[in-house]
């Protein structure tokens, strides 16, 4: 996939905000001292009026950021997702959860691709805590085209949304006028044989999975899970009962992540062989994005290992 | 200065401190201590200072109040109650399956309550989060965030303090119930956070100390403090009070901090209140 265009999926929030504050002027912006990184700093430029820098207190910034938004205004705070879903857990979970306040919690270096800072910055737990509180939208986009749409989607539906944004480079896989449900899993690939369920920066490597295997004459179906919260149960289900095998796929933990949300349902409700790839129950570690994907078991190799177990 | 029959404020406290405890005998369940040292605070505010409407608790341009610490929400049940939000006997209701009178404040369940809360801190961030939103707008209203003095032990008080001070909440107060108490024991022993006043000084706030059970010394403070609007300052009262103000055998006792009264107590209580059973 050389020459095909990268983009992080934070540029696309980036744009997103400075197009988005145009429209909307209750729209509001806020940074732990991350603006740079999470690339808030170019709505800040916008709007400077509506943008909230709280410096170093992720948990100063979610609850504050319920009360804008018990104020009228809907909230895009961002920071790092070990320290929006991590450290501020408990706060997401009572002032902006339990109230169901309008704050879109906007998280950036989800997952390994954090890269070179290392475990202590790497986060494997934030989609599967986040999922856990009632009414919370989570989402994870597997490019900037999805990023942008699903980043809009979230805005316009009132309440709390988590919304997983990468660091680094993802290939673009969706046209620029694909339109996205949330709730909706988009299928990018039909087949019969066995079905990859993959979130976020997974997605493209299952498409190349799918597309290796139809060589073979297997023909392998991928669903782009973008919501995780609410699943689409009947796109999952559906999958089972017709490819009667799943995989899934995630820059996460292997537990309570999305690879738990599909096993939760298939086996309420179809059970059949699911095997999941992601970060095995252990701590990440420093080095190159590509490196840690490799060693940590979430490459295209894998997913491909993984659908031979199930077929 | 403005004539107030500091009479009322003390017989409307009185009655509120009555429906409390009622209600945390009822539910033999809550938490008095705190609620009988903020009462005569909230009582100042709901009568006196805040611009509210108990017939349209969402009226915009309102004054807010946040309780962040939200244990002590039997005293501000009362409060709406007397005020005139809803019927004082449904509260009686406090803490018992499909009430709306949740132990912890429910803001989607109880007219005139702002923001829910319970967990420590998280209310007085919220309430900063309230302010900076009415200044985004212009809005010449208040918002009042009402902690403890043990609570002031939660670091998010202090992320927030440096808010409120950077954006120069000047229609933002803070009140701290300090009564002196907590779980543990004395605040003093257990982390002390003494001296609060300039702690919060050096934080950029206007303090204020006062008597928190003296209606002529509390309305002095808050008059002060909403009057500091323009200084580009917050400002924080101290307002010094009793945990279990109001009945002997309950002030100044750390274990009265989070249970009902039996019985036998709650008869002596009564007695103590002026109150009937």
């Amino acid at each position: 996939m050389a020459d095909v265009k990268k983009i992080a999926t934070r540029q696309a929030y980036s744009e997103f905000l400075v197009e988005e504050g145009a429209k909307r002027p209750e729209l509001v912006v806020m940074s732990a001292d991350l603006s740079g990184s999470n690339k808030t700093d170019a709505f800040e430029k916008a709007y400077p009026e509506r943008f909230v820098e709280c410096g170093i207190s992720e948990q100063d910034m979610y609850a504050q950021a319920a009360g804008l938004a018990h104020s009228g205004k809907v909230v895009c705070a961002s920071s790092f997702a070990m320290f929006a879903a991590g450290r501020a857990f408990e706060i997401i979970r009572n002032s902006i959860g339990y109230t169901e306040a309008n704050v879109k919690i906007c998280a950036t270096h989800g997952g390994i691709t954090v890269g070179e800072d290392g475990a202590s910055h790497q986060t494997f737990e934030d989609i599967a805590l986040m999922r856990t509180i009632p009414g919370m939208l989570v989402v994870n986009p597997a490019d900037a085209v999805s990023a942008k749409a699903l980043l809009a989607e979230s805005v316009a539906t009132y309440g709390p949304a988590y919304v997983r944004l990468g660091r680094s480079g993802v290939p673009v896989i969706y046209d620029e006028n694909e339109t996205f449900e949330i709730g909706k899993a988009k299928t990018v690939r039909e087949g019969k044989d066995v079905t990859i369920i993959a979130t976020g920066i997974m997605v493209a490597d299952a498409m190349a999975v799918a597309d290796k295997l139809a060589a073979e004459g297997v023909s392998v179906r991928v669903l782009d899970m973008h919501t995780i919260k609410p699943l689409d149960e009947e796109a999952v289900i559906k999958a089972a009962k017709e490819t009667g095998a799943i995989v899934t796929a995630e820059e996460h933990s292997v537990i309570g992540g999305l690879g738990g949300a599909v096993a939760e349902t298939v086996v309420q409700n179809c059970p059949v062989k699911v095997a999941m790839v992601g970060q095995k129950d252990c701590f990440g570690e420093s080095g190159k994005p590509a490196q840690l994907l490799e060693k940590y078991g979430m490459t295209a190799a894998d997913i491909e290992a993984a659908v031979r177990s199930v077929l | 200065m403005k004539e107030r029959n500091y009479q009322e404020l003390r017989e409307i406290a009185r009655r509120c401190r009555i429906d409390a405890l009622k209600a945390i005998y009822a539910a033999n369940s809550g938490h008095p201590g705190g609620s009988f040292s903020v009462t005569d605070i909230l009582v100042a505010l709901y009568f006196d200072e805040m611009n509210i409407d108990p017939a349209n608790p969402k009226m915009e341009n309102r004054d807010r109040l946040v309780l962040s610490k939200g244990h002590a929400v039997p005293a501000l049940y009362a409060v709406l109650g007397e005020r005139g939000y809803y019927d004082v006997e449904e509260m009686m209701s406090l803490r018992q399956v499909g009430s709306h009178f949740q132990g912890h404040p429910n803001m989607h369940k109880c007219p005139g309550v702002e923001m829910s809360t319970g967990s420590l801190g998280q209310g007085y961030s919220v309430a900063v989060g309230m302010a900076i939103a009415d200044k985004m707008e212009g809005k010449d209203s208040y918002v009042y965030a009402v902690t403890g003095d043990g609570e002031l032990q939660e670091g998010i008080i202090w992320e927030a303090a440096l808010s409120a001070a950077k954006y120069q909440l000047d229609r933002f107060i803070t009140i701290v119930d300090c009564n002196g108490l907590q779980i543990d024991g004395q605040v003093d022993v257990v982390k002390k956070v003494q001296p609060i006043d300039a702690k919060f000084e050096a934080f950029g706030f206007n303090t204020i100390v006062c008597d928190g059970h003296d209606f002529e010394s509390l309305l002095g403070a808050i008059d002060q403090a909403k009057a500091n609007a323009g200084s580009g300052k917050p400002t924080a009262i101290i307002a010094n009070t009793h945990k279990g103000q109001g009945v002997s055998f309950m002030c100044d006792q750390a274990g009265w901090h989070g249970k009902a009264p039996n019985a036998e107590q709650m008869a002596e209580a009564m007695k103590e209140l002026g109150g009937e059973m």
